[in-house]
């Protein structure tokens, strides 16, 4: 930037990345990520592995009686993570419980339930009157673990992404991939892209490249895009593999090397999710998600308000139309006033 | 009248001689330094030693003939989820293609929606000696979202082989060699996920257990560590004998102390963690059977490796007729005693009821005994 030469038409907004920048540093960001799948596909390990912490140290297993009672839950742990002076409130949604008893007929519908809660905290936050601190407990991503063990998509895996697919982003991922040979996970990619497409399944899409963007990105991003679902590997240990020390798993015929991308794509996943589409993601959710479950609920909610005013009309003289206060059957007041302040905002509309 | 020189001992030898075709009597217990040579005839041996040993080696003998020439059967079943590698292993286990997706010309890996059993046979010979073997696939078992019951179309199955055999039993007129299709062995397959054993795989092995020899593994195995394994089976060891389940080999059928002692040593290992293939790759100028990776060739005959050698010397090498006595002596003697008491009939009704009979001519010979 000379300062003086060209001073006259250079306005100065090219620093406004910059100001932005710093303004998020300052603020920090924050990344809620479930994960989804049965038990033992080493759900716990790939998160340990993927941000180089220990969500799970005092974990444990349940013994088989103990799982014969279980149900569905929702845990979730958070963690702060600083790297280069740049916060990440980082929060893991994990599902405990799914796909592990013997019937498990919409054992997703406590997983779909937990999304729309926190789309619904964040649709009455964002309508209230103090939006200062706002918390995005929104789940920006879900991570579904494939069995490798299987044939391609159970009919379990099928529910459960067609019941989620409209509200969050769905990644899938193939779990312990160091059971298949390269053959076998590359087999394994095409069938489960097809069933994915054959069933309907709108997994989480990779923004197109941009057609100025350089031809390694552009190979990079083809790359991505051929690699789902991601065949992962995850470790909570260090080995020793040709004298240097990295993540991984000793075998007796082997060093199986998490970070090594010949082996699987942990590195890919790790890249996708931290580095390169993060800020993707959380756009996808707000944009897409959220929005849809706001027009959802907003319709709802017209429609009660609607069927309301139609049902005093009938049993009052004067059929004013003006909104009534609801009859005996009163909520909150805080629902009302919001119901009353979103019919305003949709009388305003229809008048649009 | 032909001679037969049996040696006992390096001092000690029998003479025997075909006595009418159908036994063999000792000419005489005699004991000698030298040991004759074929052919020649030598004077009469004396000894002071036991008296009936021979008979039981000869008979040995005679059985080994007979039964090498009748063969053998065996029945054994597969159960678990899809993709678990049933019938690569079972092709692996007997080196040769049994398994239903090997057999069925249009075999396609879509999992069905209800539990079907599926039986396939083939004989297969080793060294002259010739076996039928039934291979029993369960495909769609644990496959669906709800699993509830899934277990009773192969209850239905096992017992229905009992029965069917009992009928055989009973029969006033019953064949030389009953066929015998009962369930010898069912092996199930425990995904490898090493945490400990699913609701779905305590209601499965519980009831099973009573009915017929279990023998569970540890499918796809090679997604274990060496420690992760024996955590993962120690686990599953705990969860089995909480639950009451007998798997085979079972404690309480051990008949002496040689027995137990095999038969803790096995106990000690099981589930045996296996896996299985049907590809061959080069290591140190051998040919192996194993799977090849990035990181390594997984030899799955290599009892460091995987514990498939293992798998395969108990069910066939070491155990094979054992698993067909208990199936018979025990598993078939409680089906049978509660069938009986069960139908408060005395025999002979048991028979006239109305069973379809295989063919006509037995069911008039019945008839007509009475």
């Amino acid at each position: 930037l000379d300062g003086n030469t060209g001073d006259k038409e250079y306005v100065g907004f090219a620093t406004l990345p910059n100001q932005v920048h710093r303004k998020s540093v300052k603020k920090g960001f924050d990344f809620t990520l479930m994960v989804a799948g049965e038990s033992g596909l080493g759900k716990s390990t790939l998160v340990n592995s993927l941000f180089l912490t220990d969500l799970y140290k005092d974990r444990k297993l349940l013994n088989a009686e103990e799982r014969i009672t279980q149900t569905v839950e929702i845990t979730k742990h958070t963690v702060d993570i600083e790297e280069k002076g740049v916060k990440l409130k980082l929060t893991i949604v994990d599902t405990p419980g799914f796909g592990d008893a013997i019937d498990n007929t919409e054992c997703w519908k406590s997983v779909a339930d937990y999304i729309d809660q926190q789309f619904e905290q964040y649709f009455r936050d964002e309508s209230g009157l103090n939006r200062k601190n706002i918390q995005d407990n929104r789940v920006h991503c879900c991570l579904y673990f494939i069995s490798p063990f299987g044939h391609g998509l159970r009919p379990l895996d099928v529910e459960f992404m067609k019941a989620l697919h409209e509200k969050v982003n769905i990644v899938p991922v193939l779990a312990k991939a160091d059971t298949l040979t390269p053959t076998e996970v590359q087999k394994k990619k095409i069938k489960i892209r097809e069933e994915i497409e054959q069933y309907g399944i709108k997994i989480y899409q990779f923004p197109d490249c941009d057609s100025d963007e350089d031809e390694e990105f552009k190979q990079q991003d083809l790359e991505l895009k051929e690699s789902i679902p991601f065949a992962v590997i995850g470790s909570n240990t260090v080995v020793e593999a040709k004298g240097k020390r990295v993540r991984g798993r000793l075998y007796p015929w082997g060093i199986v090397e998490v970070e090594n991308s010949a082996h699987c794509d942990f590195v890919k996943l790790r890249n996708m999710l931290v580095r390169t589409h993060m800020q993707d993601l959380k756009d996808v959710t707000r944009e897409t998600h959220y929005e849809n479950y706001r027009a959802q609920c907003i319709q709802s909610m017209t429609r009660m308000v609607v069927k309301e005013r139609n049902r005093n009309k009938l049993t009052r003289e004067s059929g004013t139309d003006f909104p009534i206060p609801m009859g005996p059957a009163v909520s909150e007041s805080e629902t009302e006033k919001l119901i009353r302040e979103k019919d305003e905002e949709v009388q305003h509309f229809l008048h649009l | 009248m032909s001679y037969i020189y049996i040696k006992i001992s390096c001092h000690v030898w029998y003479v025997v001689y075909r006595h009418k075709r159908k036994e063999y009597r000792l000419m005489d217990k005699t004991r000698t330094v030298k040991p004759p040579f074929p052919g020649l005839q030598t004077g009469l041996i004396r000894s002071a030693d036991l008296f009936g040993y021979v008979g039981i080696e000869s008979v040995l003998d005679q059985m080994r003939r007979k039964t090498v020439k009748a063969g053998f059967e065996f029945n054994i079943m597969v159960v678990g989820q899809s993709g678990l590698g049933k019938s690569t292993l079972v092709n692996t286990l007997f080196k040769s293609k049994v398994s239903r997706k090997s057999s069925t010309p249009n075999y396609e890996e879509k999992i069905s929606k209800t539990v079907r059993l599926h039986a396939v046979s083939h004989v297969i010979e080793e060294k002259g000696v010739k076996m039928k073997l039934t291979v029993i696939d369960t495909p769609g078992f644990g496959d669906q979202i709800n699993n509830q019951n899934c277990w009773e179309p192969i209850v239905k199955y096992v017992n229905e082989q009992y029965e069917k055999y009992l009928r055989e039993e009973l029969n006033v007129n019953r064949k030389r060699r009953i066929p015998d299709s009962r369930v010898h062995c069912c092996i199930y397959f425990l995904p490898a996920s090493g945490h400990s054993l699913r609701p779905i795989d305590v209601e499965f092995m519980k009831r099973l257990g009573k009915i017929v020899n279990i023998v569970p593994v540890i499918a796809k195995a090679d997604t274990l560590t060496v420690e992760e394994r024996q955590e993962f089976k120690e686990r599953i060891r705990q969860d089995l004998e909480a639950n009451g389940i007998h798997v085979y080999p079972q404690r309480e059928l051990d008949e002496d102390p040689e027995d137990r002692i095999l038969n803790d040593r096995i106990r000690a290992s099981i589930p045996f963690a296996v896996v299985g293939t049907d590809k061959e790759h080069q290591v140190n100028g051998h040919k192996v059977l194993g799977r090849k990776t990035k990181w390594g060739i997984i030899e799955v005959e290599n009892v460091a490796h995987c514990e498939f050698a293992n798998l395969r010397d108990l069910l066939i090498r070491s155990h094979l007729q054992d698993l067909k006595d208990v199936a018979h002596n025990v598993h078939y003697e409680t089906y049978r005693v509660r069938r009986l008491n069960e139908s408060n009939m005395n025999l002979s009704e048991l028979v006239l009821s109305s069973w379809p009979l295989q063919n006509k001519m037995d069911k008039c010979e019945t008839e007509s005994h009475l």
